[in-house]
């Protein structure tokens, strides 16, 4: 599936400090429409911030994020517009614990989609069948195993029809043997053609799925290319280091 | 000496005027208990504000009204302000000296009750394009007000308890009644009566509050 040319998300200069220490020193990035973007990275690196930033979970210092064509960084811009078309999914999932599934699914349906309740428990219940999970929408997260909780907590994105998905390691949380079962919605949702930015360690999952790897690295994108560059040619030594103690483990 | 303290027909006599009491110190109790609340949360929401010109005044607030004794403040009010030209009557200088009161206290285990919510919580919600104030209802509050519910109900304990102070600015509540009934008949009887319906009136609530405190150290 060959991802189009428009670019969904545009990233120019993009700069966060806090305090004195400068986590993002400079992000060009375009992510076009159905593209599949995995950021790699150690830990420090800037990758969450950088997911953060597009939503404005974090405020910049500096630089422009255009998405969809809307100025994200603009005063005049309705931020929790924005929000809703871009979803995020979390690494520790951070489902409401008082809420049963369907409830976690519906309430953006209810309180920003302004949806009636019957038309809203339709659309969580679509969505959580989407994630395989049709059978759970009355559990609380309490009662789900990880790996449910996190497919939740996708329905939960999906429900208000994103234009793209953020995941911030969407799988770190997970014991080994529940990582399976979000990364197969995940494809799934790849194959749908939804536009995802993916920050994670999976590295399978990107030789498989995606279309391009950025590597970052102190604050800055030190390298980028197809999944089989990155992983089997890196140009940069830094690149090339992380690569093998991540494979090494 | 069980017929000084329980003397029976004084009870029977002084009941009708005790009921009466009770009336006021119930009606006392509905008043400042919501507005208590109301102040409680206004104050624990500015709290979480991330401005420092609005928490300073509150931390403030909260620690000047916890630290002032309550019966200081009442007598203050009712006794002191005169002075200033301000004269306010019993009702009403009971009911702002334990608003100001009972609101730093709610306003402290709310802001707490908040705090323990984690932070992902808000974020989640924000990132689906709810609002702060939404955000707050629907995801924090629910969450926070369970994890410091035995605090709450301990606290509203302590505010039904603390309007017995009324009596000392000649505000008719229970034991303000039980008072003047004890020094019609010169016998301590009403004051025993008193006791006993405070008593029938609140150990509901501290058995839920046992109960309470026993299931969130048991959730633990």
């Amino acid at each position: 599936m060959a991802p189009g040319a428009r670019p969904v998300l545009s990233i120019r200069g993009l700069r966060k400090s806090f305090g004195s220490v400068e986590v993002l020193k400079g992000i060009d990035l375009d992510v076009r429409a159905r593209e599949l973007v995995f950021v790699i990275g150690p830990s420090g690196s800037g990758k969450s911030t950088l997911l953060r930033c597009c939503n404005r979970l974090e405020e910049p210092t500096d630089g422009s994020i255009l998405f969809d064509g809307i100025d994200v960084l603009s005063p005049r811009t309705d931020i929790n517009a924005v929000r809703r078309r871009i979803g995020m999914v979390f690494q520790s999932f951070n489902l409401y614990p008082h809420m049963t599934a369907a409830g976690n699914v519906m309430l953006a349906l209810r309180r920003v989609l302004k949806k009636g309740r019957a038309e809203a428990d339709a659309i969580a219940r679509a969505a959580l069948a989407r994630v395989g999970l049709a059978d759970k929408a009355g559990s609380y997260p309490g009662e789900l195993s990880g790996g449910q909780q996190q497919r939740v907590a996708i329905a939960r994105a999906l429900a208000l029809e994103p234009v793209a998905v953020l995941f911030d390691e969407p799988t770190s949380a997970l014991d080994p043997e529940l990582v399976g079962s979000v990364l197969q919605v995940m494809r799934e949702l790849r194959e749908a053609g939804m536009t995802m930015v993916v920050v994670s360690h999976e590295m399978g999952f990107a030789r498989a799925a995606a279309d391009r790897v950025l590597f970052m690295d102190q604050g800055e994108i030190v390298e980028e290319g197809p999944p089989a560059q990155i992983f089997g040619a890196p140009r940069h030594a830094r690149t090339r280091a992380f690569i093998e103690q991540i494979v090494r483990h | 000496m069980l017929q000084t303290f329980f003397d029976l027909d004084i009870m029977r006599a002084a009941l009708p005027y005790l009921l009466q009491g009770l009336w006021t110190t119930l009606l006392l109790v509905a008043l400042v208990v919501p507005l208590g609340l109301a102040g409680g949360l206004i104050v624990a929401l500015l709290s979480t504000s991330r401005r420092r010109s609005v928490r300073w005044p509150l931390v403030v607030y909260v620690d000047f009204f916890r630290a002032f004794p309550p019966l200081v403040l009442l007598i203050f009010i009712y006794a002191g302000l005169p002075f200033a030209g301000l004269e306010l009557g019993a009702f009403a200088s009971v009911a702002i000296g334990f608003f100001l009161n009972t609101s730093s206290y709610y306003g402290e285990i709310l802001r707490a009750g908040i705090e323990s919510v984690a932070r992902g919580q808000m974020e989640a919600a924000r990132s689906t394009g709810l609002t702060k104030a939404q955000a707050m209802a629907w995801v924090v509050l629910p969450q926070a007000v369970r994890n410091v519910l035995p605090d709450l109900v301990g606290n509203t304990l302590e505010v039904a308890k603390l309007t017995s102070l009324a009596s000392v600015v000649a505000l008719p509540e229970l034991l303000f009644a039980a008072r003047s009934a004890q020094s019609l008949t010169f016998n301590p009887s009403p004051i025993v009566l008193a006791a006993l319906i405070y008593f029938v009136l609140l150990w509901p609530f501290v058995r839920l509050l046992s109960r309470l405190e026993h299931r969130t150290l048991a959730g633990r």
